[in-house]
């Protein structure tokens, strides 16, 4: 059962990552380990850079 | 034990691939080549691609990569390398290795599914690994930037170019293909049409209510499309509603250019992010959903191994077996297009150079999986009824007798009231002449579901299919519209500077009217085009496309040759050679055949002379103009696209020949090597 659960909980984080659900969370991560000093991005302008990043290249393919 | 399952999955694919061959002249099963592909996509990566990770390309995985070294939480990332793969398939899976196969399936589905092996094998993948790897030691430099610091300027230009003539060809063609899934269809326009809102909804969530909950949103949206599937099912029965999404080709073609051009102008969070979250939902979805269904239901293709329009008079387009289904079939087998995402926005997350294997080469064979699934689709329909959806009319002839008529005299079967009752069962009024591709691989792939998922639902599945499929051509619509607009400031900013700023509004403005102005001219011109308008533009796109792969692999054959390893340089050179010679007598037969079909210079004049001596009904005589017009712009951009092919061939052999004469070349860019500290850990902080 607690096993069940742990895959669960792989899985699940794992398809977060996939999608880009827990970007936000990676970069707070990162943000604490290595500027602990500096005030982080909130959320919402975190994930509006993001975006104007992501989709300001060919991301896409034919 | 590694050695056995080798010889194993050998022994496998050597049988499969002999079963194919030995049936040539019987029906054969859809599962003897999918069982021969996944054992020749294995062997390729087990073997091929190690062996060119280890000799050629030097892989280092005690060298730092890029993410590593600049990480910064948030494009350089290290990232698992099961992760790193699913976001490279996403991007470079689009709607391409769909409608290639399905063309090419006229001459039969062996020479496609020969190419698309064979090419994907030793060229895609290997382009795709190798251009990922090389922009890993560049810090994520695009292939632009890469041909113009390891090869030159002029290359430099090239490439830049080239990638916005392909845009613009890319996006006039995937444009044509879903405005002839729509033409008076009013549930295909309803349900793509409420796709936009949709979008626009998920936009709104995932900005205002719960930033960044990609998941959740996603979800939702897919949700509501399908809904909108549904929906679009019941506004087909209502007399009046429906009236209101029925249109011809011009007025869509028009819908979507102002759709596009308002696009690429919004800011990319309301539409084009959402879009693309919900089109990589529904295409991972449907490929598994697809290829679930195909074991499932092991189909037996219908069509002929190879079919008597080897010989260059096909319907769907003109031209013989060689070159044209090399052309024909680009995205599935090598595509250049995926040089661009494998330099730029994958190798910055590449945490190990080790896992360029899986993410380079396993995501172009699993995308070239998606090709062989494509061909299967298509090829398991009746031959007859498969001419009919993707013929002309003015091929064909105009009217259900005449084309049923036409297509049985070929050898293949098909009569009006078989259509007329696929068309019922489609719930569509009529499935002749959609050409493009991608109503008879929604007609194959509902067929493959209904058959797999439960028979009734036979139009919801087709269209489900044609929602799944538009979703994914106006995400490229989107994308390749806004890009092509980034390319176009960049080139007008040498002309005045302000034209240059990417956010300044007129310019942005201007950049977008020019570029929907560009493929919009095609996308018109192929919708009013009686022969189906994509007989022409697709093999212009897969002469765009060759070109560029061309290109990348110009720049990866120069690198390779510039680092004193020449004997492996084989490995680039080989498919760039088959590239240069597909591409240049594809261009020169569309330059100078005096067949109409073909010649795109004979087919202008044959129109002028028909024009002149008043032969040509009211119909074609209003449009004659501009399709001779069009076939001149035709046959100049081919020159164009040849001559940027053949200038980056000369300058890269220049410098290899400088290079083997021991003179001086170009330094390169390639980061300095730094030991890796990143631990398999993943997922901790770095």
């Amino acid at each position: 059962m607690r096993r069940l659960r742990r895959q669960l909980a792989r899985t699940w984080a794992a398809l977060r990552c996939a999608s880009g659900d827990d970007a936000y969370e990676r970069y707070l991560a990162h943000q604490r380990y290595h500027h602990p000093h500096a005030a982080p991005l909130s959320a919402r302008a975190f994930y509006a850079e993001a975006q104007q990043r992501k989709w300001g290249g060919v991301s896409r393919c034919c | 034990m590694r050695r056995l399952s080798a010889v194993l999955l050998a022994l496998i694919a050597a049988f499969a691939l002999g079963g194919v061959a030995l049936h040539r002249h019987e029906p054969i099963n859809a599962l003897w080549i999918v069982t021969a592909a996944v054992c020749i996509y294995l062997l390729g990566y087990r073997f091929y691609a190690a062996w060119i990770c280890s000799r050629v390309l030097l892989v280092d995985g005690s060298r730092a990569t890029p993410a590593e070294r600049l990480s910064n939480g948030r494009d350089f990332v290290p990232t698992p390398r099961v992760i790193v793969f699913g976001h490279h398939f996403a991007a470079i899976a689009g709607p391409g290795p769909l409608v290639g196969p399905t063309l090419a399936a006229q001459f039969g589905y062996l020479p496609g599914t020969l190419w698309i092996l064979v090419g994907a094998v030793l060229g895609g993948c290997v382009q795709d690994m190798t251009i990922l790897l090389l922009s890993t030691r560049r810090d994520g430099r695009s292939l632009g930037q890469m041909a113009r610091d390891e090869l030159g300027p002029l290359a430099g230009i090239a490439a830049l170019i080239g990638t916005l003539s392909i845009l613009i060809v890319l996006v006039a063609v995937l444009g044509l293909v879903v405005v002839n899934a729509m033409k008076h269809s009013p549930w295909a326009t309803s349900t793509v049409s409420a796709t936009i809102p949709v979008a626009v909804l998920v936009g709104l969530y995932l900005r205002l209510w719960r930033p960044g909950r990609v998941l959740e949103g996603s979800l939702l949206g897919v949700a509501l499309v399908l809904l909108a599937v549904l929906g679009g099912g019941w506004l087909d029965q209502q007399s009046t509603l429906r009236a209101w999404f029925d249109y011809a080709a011009v007025p869509l073609a028009a819908a979507i250019m102002v759709y596009a051009w308002i696009a690429a102008i919004l800011p990319v969070w309301l539409l084009l992010a959402p879009r693309d979250y919900l089109s990589t939902f529904l295409k991972l979805g449907t490929v598994l959903l697809l290829a679930i269904a195909i074991v499932v239901n092991h189909p037996t293709l219908k069509m002929p191994a190879v079919t008597q329009f080897i010989d260059g008079s096909g319907p769907l387009f003109g031209g013989k077996l060689f070159p044209f289904v090399f052309i024909t079939i680009a995205c599935g087998a090598i595509s250049g297009f995926h040089a661009l995402v494998s330099s730029g926005t994958t190798p910055k997350l590449i945490s190990n150079e080790a896992d360029v294997r899986l993410v380079g080469y396993g995501s172009m064979a699993l995308e070239s999986f998606v090709a062989i699934m494509a061909m299967i689709a298509a090829t398991l329909l009746d031959p007859g009824v498969f001419f009919a959806i993707n013929s002309g009319p003015g091929v064909v002839g105009a009217s259900a007798e005449l084309a049923t008529h036409t297509i049985s005299s070929w050898g293949f079967p098909v009569s009006a009231p078989q259509m007329q009752a696929l068309a019922q069962s489609m719930g569509e009024r009529t499935l002749f002449a959609r050409t493009g591709g991608a109503p008879s691989l929604a007609v194959g792939m509902a067929s493959i579901f209904g058959h797999t998922f439960g028979r009734g639902l036979l139009a919801l599945w087709y269209h489900f299919a044609i929602m799944f499929e538009a979703v994914f051509i106006l995400t490229t619509l989107d994308a390749g519209t806004r890009v092509g607009r980034f390319i176009l400031q960049d080139l007008l900013g040498h002309v005045w500077q302000p034209l240059g700023r990417t956010s300044w509004y007129p310019s942005v403005l201007f950049a977008s009217t020019l570029v929907v102005a560009g493929w919009g001219y095609f996308l018109y011109v192929g919708v009013i085009d009686p022969n189906g308008g994509v007989n022409i533009l697709w093999p212009l796109f897969g002469i765009a496309n060759q070109m560029l792969a061309a290109i990348a692999l110009s720049v990866a054959t120069g690198i390779i040759i510039k680092s004193g390893r020449v004997r492996y340089a084989l490995v680039t050179a080989v498919p760039l050679a088959w590239l240069a010679l597909v591409t240049t007598s594809a261009a020169w037969q569309k330059l100078t055949s005096a067949d109409v079909r073909i010649g795109l210079l004979a087919a202008a004049s044959d129109l002028a002379a028909k024009q002149a001596a008043g032969i040509l009904t009211a119909a074609q005589a209003a449009v004659a103009p501009q399709l001779i017009f069009n076939q001149r712009l035709d046959a100049a951009l081919t020159v164009l696209f040849t001559a940027i092919l053949w200038l980056v061939i000369f300058d890269t052999l220049r410098v290899c020949v400088r290079r083997l004469r021991g003179l001086p070349v170009r330094g390169g860019c390639e980061a300095p090597y730094v030991p890796r500290r990143l631990e398999a850990a993943l997922g901790a902080p770095p």
